[in-house]
């Protein structure tokens, strides 16, 4: 007994991460992630305001992130972990941009995304760091220089042509079902065959369409669409044994996971938005 | 007859994978976009060079050897050729890295050179310049590291079972990959190093004197 626990806790010892792990990245849990407790509560909640309003009205996506180190990392490849994971701006038009500070470090980089690298481009990111937020932060103010450097990133991009942000409440977009089709029509198919060999021609048609009706409901949260879903799956579950034939493409790529078309209630996620590495970095 | 028919059901639905064939392409075709990045960043930054000579060539022009060393890597880097087939040959593509990483030795060169001349660092176009030979770097480098990303998968793709059987049968072989050498040499380098890459030049910028250049770079 002593030996198989010996042999468990050494098993488990296998995924004790070292000091030298990668820093995790923060989940977004709004606009201004500050996880060194450099801004006070007032003055997080005065730029989440600022930035949301900025969205509301220009559509482009910015956020703050404060860490106390990106080690063993440089501050580029962390925030490239950032941005790729947190997906700021919209999808396609990729108009996000990071303002993240390691504070022990003592570095800060402004990180561009594809979209916005015509007037937020390099130089003027360099600019604003050099000019506007260094050399607040070498003052101490912390606050203020993050405050007149996220002033004067949304001033540039407010120059940037960028289509209008949607109205709140659109209809997602179909192009969330449409990748998972192919999977969903597999599915159907074999998890149907199953349906009707146990409970019957009928009642198994109808488990089949309800269960993939709950199923498209609960990941895209709209009745039509699961609805229609779940008739097709009837239908192919009620003449399934007709079809034999492999036919169709073969499945679309499922690279990317989720795209976030609809809109989310409340908080902040990104917009699918991608980044190639643009924008600059400083020290102080 | 229901048995035989549930077979049949699995069976077909294995074959709308069609064995694998389509991910290939994807793959494949995923592979050739990010190559086209990766050049398309390169040739930026090979945009960039003549900007900076001249913008050096005001304030340093007695910096000859640099000046021409950086002319004539740049002009080494052109003659290179670059096309989609480079990623199915590994020693193109080990010409290529090489005369890119001549260059990167270069600029790195002249930029350490620019130390000695406090009016051309305070030049505020000079100082824009590097900044956006910073950015291309990096670029560079996030183009590099989804490119062998993309290698990666097509890699691992077409080496599992059962899709290298219809690899096999199509012809497809691996592609090419950038080499780990060179990205050795410069992750390890000592922390002032004439052949450190330029994106550790953040230091040269308006910053007052900071201890030392920042740690290893993204990979080269």
């Amino acid at each position: 007994m002593k030996a198989v626990k010996a042999l468990i806790l050494a098993f488990l010892l296998c995924f004790a991460s070292a000091a030298l792990a990668d820093v995790a990245v923060p989940p977004l849990t709004g606009r201004v992630v500050d996880l060194t407790a450099t801004l006070s509560a007032d003055q997080a909640a005065t730029l989440e305001q600022t930035l949301k309003d900025f969205e509301d009205r220009k559509g482009s996506q910015v956020a703050v992130l404060i860490v106390p180190t990106t080690q063993p990392e440089t501050i580029e490849q962390y925030s490239l972990r950032v941005v790729e994971q947190w997906k700021l701006g919209r999808k396609k038009v990729d108009d996000g941009a990071l303002l993240i500070i390691a504070k022990n470090d003592r570095k800060l980089r402004i990180e561009v995304g594809y979209g916005l690298e015509g007037a937020l481009n390099d130089a003027t990111s360099k600019r604003i760091i050099d000019e506007i937020i260094t050399p607040k932060f070498r003052g101490g103010d912390f606050a203020g220089g993050i405050s007149d450097g996220v002033d004067r990133i949304l001033k540039v991009i407010d120059g940037e042509p960028l289509p209008a942000p949607k109205p709140e409440g659109e209809m997602p977009d179909l192009s969330a079902i449409g990748e998972y089709f192919p999977f969903l029509f597999i599915v159907a198919l074999v998890g149907g065959g199953i349906f009707r060999a146990i409970f019957g021609r009928l009642l198994g048609s109808v488990i089949a369409g309800g269960g993939v009706a709950a199923f498209i409901w609960f990941f895209l949260g709209t009745l039509s669409i699961a609805a229609v879903g779940g008739l097709i799956a009837f239908f192919i579950t009620l003449i399934g044994d007709a079809i034999v034939s492999s036919g169709g493409g073969g499945r679309g790529g499922y690279g990317g996971g989720f795209s976030s078309g609809s809109s989310s209630s409340g908080g902040f996620s990104g917009g699918g938005g991608s980044f190639g590495g643009g924008g600059a970095s400083g020290s102080w | 007859m229901r048995k035989f028919l549930t077979i049949l059901a699995a069976l077909a639905s294995l074959s709308l994978t069609n064995c694998g064939y389509n991910a290939i392409q994807q793959n494949d075709e995923s592979v050739k976009s990010s190559w086209s990045e990766v050049v398309n960043q390169y040739q930026r930054r090979a945009d960039l060079v003549p900007n900076i000579v001249n913008s050096v060539k005001g304030f340093a022009q007695q910096e000859k050897d640099v000046l021409l060393g950086v002319t004539n890597a740049r002009a080494k880097v052109g003659t290179v050729q670059v096309s989609p087939d480079v990623v199915n040959d590994p020693a193109t593509l080990q010409k290529f890295q090489q005369a890119q990483s001549e260059l990167t030795g270069a600029l790195s060169r002249l930029l350490v050179t620019t130390e000695n001349y406090p009016q051309l660092k305070s030049d505020q176009l000079f100082r824009d310049l590097v900044a956006q030979l910073e950015g291309t770097e990096n670029r560079i480098a996030v183009a590099r590291n989804r490119y062998i990303k993309a290698v990666q998968d097509y890699n691992v793709g077409i080496r599992t079972f059962p899709n290298n059987l219809t690899a096999m049968v199509f012809g497809y072989k691996e592609k090419a990959n950038f080499t780990v050498e060179n990205e050795k040499s410069i992750s390890t380098a000592p922390k002032v190093d004439f052949n450190v890459p330029p994106a550790a030049a953040p230091v040269p910028a308006p910053a007052p004197a900071t201890p030392a250049p920042a740690p290893a770079e993204p990979a080269k």
